[in-house]
């Protein structure tokens, strides 16, 4: 009797996580961080000539309503700390999509003092998009991957920054050093 | 009223919100697709605004307080209220109360809810979206009911109902728009001005606040915001369609009447840039103020449009 239940609820909460992940896939709201020069590539992606909004894609301006952050190329030790910051600010199921080769390995800042090399130590990356810089149509080809991996759950960067959070918490602040904040929320 | 009555009208009145819902939020999807197709794109599905939603639904939500997630409710309820008063086509839900301020007083409820809501997440982007919010109210207000209260002085009654019954006496001829055609055109002004659609979008301004009261909503809480933005489109677009097009008596009138109305604001926003809020003001306190007034006083002393 008790394990009917447990089995039936079971069945319902997939089933929910079925519809949720229909919903997601086809309804993704951009946070676009773009200092890197991959992100002149976008507009192009989003107005007429390749129209991302087809898939239900559009841009959003906080990072509380979006669903995909975007990094556009290199990241300086400086903007790391707002990347994290936007990041964590945003309302899980949370994705985050990398474009070009500069937060694999650091492209071609790879010896810069103030780039970091590789993005998925600090946060976890859903989908890499190859190209120095991306064209249009591999930007959308990765956004179709990204599309597929959150219908077939492979998409799950969310749940590997929330079990992983001390080993990924650990190399953000080896890179960043502890901030001390001086302030009145603070004391 | 008995308990019957009341009954019965709540029924309807959930009707009509179930309608509201449905109808608005697919026709939000399909204009999409047609400002799309007028920028050459092929635009998203028809039912994407349903997505959207469901999506945001599906998510989870932050709360910055208590004060924040209960305007969120505040809001929410206050517009779908506003809603179910709403007379579509022949259906009343409660007949005798829709008087014209019942709107202004109900949609006031929602919009506070929403401020509250919005400066409570403690984001100062918020709290200017709200300012704005609620200065371009002041502008857009004044002269909307220097107009409505013309056409109520016309016609004798204050019913949105009743002044939709007047009009459908004889055909076209005896429709606001033809009768009061000065009233008709600032009508549609203020009601680009409620929708917060392109040149008074000064609230929302995504690339210069980063859209206003919304900046700290997320996940459900949006979500819920998004129903409410669908209700209060519905109640202004309805409102127009009943002050000024005669309302409806068939389903297929509605539509198209509704239709014309809101996909003839969307195409107006396409075409047009974003004021400032000190224009939004200045535009309302010159031009439409001026034009009603004329309307009132024609109404009132010529009797013209009686």
């Amino acid at each position: 009797m008790g394990e009917g239940i447990i089995e039936k609820d079971k069945k319902l909460k997939e089933g929910w996580e079925g519809i949720s992940r229909f919903f997601r896939a086809n309804s993704l709201w951009m946070l676009m961080y773009c200092t890197g020069c991959c992100a002149i590539e976008l507009p192009q992606a989003m107005t007429s000539r390749y129209d991302m909004e087809r898939l239900g894609m559009g841009p959003m301006a906080t990072p509380r309503q979006a669903d995909v952050l975007l990094v556009t190329g290199y990241l300086s030790v400086k903007t790391l700390r707002r990347v994290i910051y936007a990041y964590e600010q945003m309302s899980t199921p949370k994705y985050l999509v990398a474009f070009g080769p500069c937060p694999i390995n650091g492209g071609i800042y790879y010896d810069a003092y103030a780039v970091i090399n590789r993005l998925d130590q600090y946060l976890p990356v859903d989908v890499y998009i190859a190209g120095c810089m991306p064209k249009p149509e591999a930007v959308m080809n990765g956004f179709q991957d990204l599309i597929d991996g959150i219908k077939n759950k492979t998409a799950d960067g969310w749940k590997r920054y929330r079990d992983n959070y001390e080993w990924y918490r650990k190399n953000q602040i080896e890179s960043l050093g502890e901030l001390r904040i001086k302030d009145e929320f603070h004391e | 009223m008995n308990l019957n009555e009341i009954l019965t009208g709540t029924l309807t009145g959930l009707i009509i919100l179930v309608f509201a819902f449905v109808w608005q939020t697919t026709l939000s999807g399909v204009t999409r697709k047609i400002v799309g197709r007028f920028q050459k794109r092929y635009g998203p599905k028809f039912y994407q605004e349903f997505r959207d939603i469901f999506k945001l639904l599906t998510k989870t939500g932050v709360t910055h307080g208590w004060v924040y997630s209960f305007g969120v409710m505040m809001a929410l309820g206050g517009i779908m209220g506003t809603a179910m008063f709403m007379p579509v086509m022949r259906f009343t839900a409660f007949p005798g109360l829709d008087n014209v301020f019942i709107y202004v007083y109900l949609f006031a409820v929602g919009m506070l809810g929403m401020a509250m809501s919005a400066v409570g997440s403690g984001n100062p982007l918020a709290g200017i979206g709200v300012m704005r919010a609620l200065t371009q109210m002041v502008g857009y207000e004044v002269p909307f009911l220097v107009v409505v209260l013309a056409m109520v002085y016309g016609h004798g009654t204050a019913s949105v109902s009743e002044l939709a019954a007047v009009q459908q006496a004889a055909g076209i001829a005896s429709w606001n728009l033809v009768r009061m055609p000065i009233g008709t055109v600032v009508g549609f002004i203020c009601l680009l001005g409620m929708l917060g659609k392109k040149p008074f979008e000064t609230f929302i301004a995504p690339a210069e606040i980063a859209s206003g009261p919304m900046v700290e909503y997320g996940g459900k809480q949006l979500g819920m915001l998004m129903l409410l933005h669908e209700f209060s489109i519905f109640i202004e677009v309805s409102l127009f369609v009943n002050l000024f097009l005669g309302g409806a008596v068939t389903v297929v009138g509605f539509i198209i009447k509704y239709v014309g109305v809101f996909v003839l604001a969307s195409l107006v926003s396409q075409a047009l840039g974003r004021f400032k809020i000190d224009q939004v003001i200045r535009y309302f306190y010159r031009w439409p103020i001026a034009l009603a007034v004329a309307q009132a006083l024609i109404v009132v002393f010529l009797g013209w449009g009686v």
